[in-house]
Parts: C-alpha cells; structure tokens; sequence
C-alpha cells in the first residue's frame, strides 16, 4: 500500500510538472501581455509532433527533442508576429474568438501533414528503464527524468524572472506595461521573446507527455483546461502560484483517481462505489477550484499590482 | 450607445425575411425534392436557440461563458435517460430538462459569477469541462459512446416529432418565441439592469442595485432556454453523447453570437445561419474545412467587430449617404 502510495505521488508530482510548463507560460504571456491565449494548447501538440518527427529523422529521441524546441519557438514567434501581436490591445472576448480560430487552424494543420492517425514517439533504451527507488520498489526512469526536468525548468524559471536583466523586464512588464515601454525598452521584442518562451515549455511539456500518451491532434486541450485551473487556483500572473497550483491539482487528479474507488468502499457497497468513483475523481480538481473561489476569488499567490 | 431597437431598421427587416423564408423551406425542400433541406435547417434553428440565449448574457450582460454548450448536452441527457427508462412524455421531458438546466446554472453562475473577466471565462470553460467529464462518467448511459433514443418525445396526438416537418415547425416557433422573449427581456427594467452592469457594474452598484442578483438571474435563464434547445437536440439527433457539450460546442456558439452581432435582437439567427452555412459549405469543398475556417474567424474577429447584422444595417446606412 505504502509502494502504491508513493508510486501515484510520483505519477502526481510528474503530472503536475508537466501542467506547471504550460501553466507558466500561459501566466507569464497573461500577466505581460495580457492575453488569453487559448492555443497555447497547439504549442503543446506541435511540440510533441516535431519532437516525433525529428526522432524518427536523426534515430534520435534527445536530437528530436532539441531541436522540436527552437522549431516551436519559430512557430511561437511567427503566430504572434502575424497575428497574436495585434490582439494586444483588444478586449478578451476578441482574444478568446482569435485563438479559438487558432486552435481550429492548428489541429486542422496538423491532421492535414501528419493524418489522423497520431504518431508515437518511441524511448531510447537508456530511458525506457527501470530504478530503484527504494529497496524491491521501482519506478519508471522516464517518469522520474520527466520530474527532473520539470523541476530544473523550474528553478531555471525562477533564476531567469528573478535574478537576470530579462526576469526584471518581465516583471516591469507585468507591473506596468506602459511604464517600461517609456522607459525605452523595446516593448514588442520583449512581448516576442515572452510568447515564444511560453511556446517553448509549452512544447516542451508536449514532447515529454508524447511517449507516454502519444502525439495526438487535440492532445493540448485537456490539459489546456487544466492548466487553466491551475492558473485560477494559482492566481493570474503569478508564476510561483502556478508551481504550487500545478502540483496541487497534479496531485489531486492523479491520487485522486488511484484511491477514492477504495475511499469510497469504506462508505458505498462496491457497486455504487465502482460507479460513482470514476465521476467523483474527474470533478475533484474543479471542486477544488470551486472552493478556492469561495475562499479566495483572487487565487491562493495573486501577482502583486494586479 | 444602445439604440432604441427600430422595427424597421435593415437587420429586422431582413430577420423577418429570413423568418418567413424559413416557414417555406419544408416547400422548398419538397420542391427540390431534398429531404436533406429540412435536417439541415432544423439544426440550425436549434443551434439559432442556442445562440439566442448565449446571446442574452454574452451579448446584453457581457458575461463571456465559455461554457454555454454545457446546458446543450444537460437538456439532451435528461431526454435521453428518462427515454431510457420508458419515459418518453414531452410534458414531462422538456420541462425536466429546463428546471435541471436551471439548477446547473444556479450554482455554477453562482461560483462563476464571483469573478469577472478572464477568470470568468476560464471558470466557465472548466465547469463545462467538469459536466462533460460527468457525461462521460455516466457508464448506464452508454459513457463516452453516448445514448441512443430510440422514441422521440411524444406529445400524444397533439404533435408527431417523428414528423421531420412537425419537428421543424416546432424548433421554429421555439426559436421565434426564444428571440422575442430575449428581446422583451432585454427591454425590461431587468434588462436594462443587465445591459447597465455591463457597461458600468460599479456605478449601478453604487445606485443601489444588487447586480450580482441580477446577472445570476440572466444566467440561470440563459442556461434553461439552451436547456430547452439541448432537448430538442436530443431528439433531432436521436442520441445523446458527451460530445453534445464539447468545448469546441460553447466556442463555436460564441462565434456564432458573434458574427450574427452581438446584443442585437436577430443577430444570434444571422449567426447561427451563417455559421452552420459556411461549414456545410466549406465541408463540401475540402475535408480540412477548419483549415480555411479557423484564419476566416481570425478574420473576422480583426477587422469585422459588427457582426453580420450591423453589416444590413451599414449597407442601408451608405445608402442613404
């Protein structure tokens, strides 16, 4: 029990990492910019289908990965410049219509260079191993190199908004667009340069799901309106809130799923427990959020000047 | 910069045109000898229903729900389960489906409506995603698959649904009693309070009224006429499945609010028409229709805010120069 315990903690850390590279995009491109961008989900699935398709051109899943990242990026640059770069200034609702339209776009895209059908994206053998965790329990080494990165991205995150030149533009950006633009500071590159940082981690997250899932149109949806639950519970904006909403609701979800059918036995004779589980366990996180919107509308780390 | 609503004025008289070509399309399609016409049509007029009531929020309350598909596939499931178990009065079915409608919208509105802007639609989008996900937990009910109907709401010797054409005439009168209901809505003092909150919900808080009252009542009775068209749905389609309440679904009803002209009266009928038009269309031309339909929007958002209706009204008012 301990061992499941700790593997479904693992599968929630790792879920949650994974929701914290899109959820950090979309709150940095959020605060900054102040944009809704629902295709942000579409990095995510162009990621994992570059990184699969130049896997299987070098015989390579790191090179495919390497190099599916500054191809997104290029495609992260080039939406905004043609078309995101103008919804700046319009209100939300225009926002939400565009990238919608995006979205369309870019899962018909997809279907029309790759076909219906998806692609897997097979592991390396290095990676396609097992570790011991602790003594007689193993744990997958992908999950766990998938946690690895999650977590360096993380802290390299933090270095970039906290301790460099670019972090402090971000975070001026965030507290006052206007201002900084005054100031002299080329304000459209740094809009640029910040969609196609959210591209990247957003592909980045994709190409590390792809082994597992695989590379489907449509995969970056789901986990969009996760992301975006996590960005409510987080607070808009603020990054350090989307890292510990991330692993909240990573956590929940997954843990949730694992135990409450045996939660709920304790309660329910096993068919109603059988029955009612599966439908419980997927509206958990929402309940969650329901609550912290009783509790605290502004979310658990609201950005400051927001 | 509401003005008054002209009877007269291009977009209602080419709402009415459309209204009356719409009662002959059962003739049409009879003179072309194309069944096909009168399916197509009846879902438009479902989906017009739709808008029409996304309209009231979205449009007159701007409240940006992005969730609004949600009460498609409520008003659908609570068909389909009751016609499961040998329930198929429509007296008893269609009401149902509203009041459920009405108690999702309750409290999801309730929660929802505590925010505002971005976090508004983002927390629609997540509930509805929560209803679909709980649609698709319904296991008896056919789960991800979806539910078969197999008898259509039956209103004894009253109305025959199985008739297409009953059927047709039926979301037809629906929708006409849905737009004018809308549009008297809008006009009472309760719609003056949504469509001020709108603009300016400070300031009439600041005059005295509870506007969160008064959105949430906008709410609920948006979620109940979809509700209504959700059930209609049901028995057009004569299936029910989690992908009635997609979010892809509440998306493309905001397009549709929005191309038809938003907070106008006829404007979710031009919407619903034009939409569900343009992707038969552009369907027939290529299998990727969205490929060309996606930047179309993208289009449309940038460059033509109005809407179709304010596109009539345009084209009379360089007329008159």
């Amino acid at each position: 029990m301990t061992i499941l315990i700790l593997e479904q903690s693992l599968n929630g850390l790792q879920l949650g990492l994974l929701l914290f590279l899109l959820a950090a995009g979309l709150t940095l491109v959020f605060g900054i910019m102040d944009l809704v961008n629902l295709a942000h989900g579409s990095m995510y699935m162009i990621g994992a289908f570059l990184a699969a398709t130049f896997a299987g051109w070098t015989d390579s899943f790191i090179l495919g990965a390497l190099l599916a990242l500054p191809a997104t990026l290029l495609v992260g640059i080039v939406t905004e410049i043609i078309c995101l770069r103008t919804l700046y200034p319009r209100d939300h609702l225009d926002q939400v219509l565009a990238t919608f339209g995006l979205i369309l776009f870019f899962n018909e895209a997809v279907r029309l260079i790759w076909g219906p059908a998806g692609m897997s994206l097979p592991l390396p053998q290095f990676l396609s191993t097992s570790v011991e965790i602790l003594p007689d329990v193993r744990y997958p080494t992908y999950r766990l190199s998938i946690i690895g990165v999650g977590l360096a991205v993380a802290v390299f995150l933090y270095v970039l908004v906290q301790r460099t030149r670019l972090g402090m533009l971000i975070r001026a950006g965030a507290s006052n667009r206007e201002m900084i633009g005054a100031l002299g500071i080329d304000i459209k590159l740094l809009y640029t340069l910040v969609f196609g940082l959210g591209a990247a981690l957003a592909a980045l997250a994709g190409l590390m799901a792809a082994p597992i899932l695989t590379a489907q149109i449509g995969m970056g949806e789901n986990i969009l309106i996760l992301s975006f639950v996590v960005i409510v519970i987080g607070g808009i904006g603020s990054i350090r809130g989307a890292f510990v909403a991330a692993l909240i609701v990573g956590m929940i979800d997954t843990v949730g799923r694992a135990f409450l059918p045996d939660l709920l036995r304790l309660f329910l004779d096993r068919a109603a427990a059988a029955t009612a589980a599966p439908a419980i366990s997927s509206m958990l996180i929402y309940m969650l959020m329901a609550a912290i919107l009783v509790l605290r509308p502004q979310g658990l780390f609201p950005a400051p000047g927001k | 910069m509401m003005r008054p609503a002209s009877l007269s004025s291009p977009s209602n008289l080419a709402a009415a045109l459309i209204l009356v070509l719409l009662a002959l399309l059962p003739l049409f399609a009879e003179l072309l000898a194309s069944p096909f016409l009168v399916t197509l049509f009846t879902r438009m007029l479902i989906y017009a229903i739709a808008a029409t009531s996304l309209n009231l929020i979205l449009g007159y309350g701007g409240m940006v729900s992005f969730g609004h598909a949600m009460y498609i596939g409520i008003g659908g499931y609570v068909v389909g389960i009751m016609a499961s178990h040998g329930v198929h009065a429509g007296w008893l079915q269609w009401p149902l489906a509203i009041a459920i409608s009405a108690l999702f919208a309750l409290v999801i509105g309730a929660l929802c409506l505590r925010t505002r802007g971005v976090y508004f639609i983002m927390i629609t989008l997540a509930f509805a995603q929560m209803v679909y996900f709980m649609g698709v937990g319904l296991e008896e009910y056919g789960g991800d698959d979806g539910l078969t109907i197999y008898n259509r709401s039956s209103f004894g010797s009253l109305l025959n649904l199985s008739d297409k054409r009953v059927f047709y005439y039926v979301c037809l009168v629906l929708l006409v009693g849905a737009l004018y209901l809308v549009h008297r809505l809008v006009q009472s003092r309760f719609g003056m309070v949504l469509r001020g909150s709108r603009s300016n919900d400070r300031r009439m808080q600041a005059i005295g009224f509870p506007t969160y009252r008064y959105r949430l009542t906008g709410f609920v009775i948006a979620g109940m006429i979809c509700g209504l068209s959700g059930a209609l749905m049901a028995n057009h389609n004569e299936f029910v499945s989690p992908a009635m309440m997609h979010w892809v679904q509440s998306g493309d009803l905001i397009v549709m609010v929005v191309l038809g002209g938003m907070g106008t009266a006829t404007g979710p009928l031009f919407g619903a028409l034009a939409f569900l038009l343009v992707e038969y269309l552009l369907s027939r031309i290529t299998e990727y229709w969205q490929i060309i339909f996606g930047p179309l929007l993208i289009l449309v958002v940038l460059f033509a805010r109005g809407g179709i209706g304010s596109l009539f009204d345009m084209l009379e008012g360089r007329r008159r120069g």
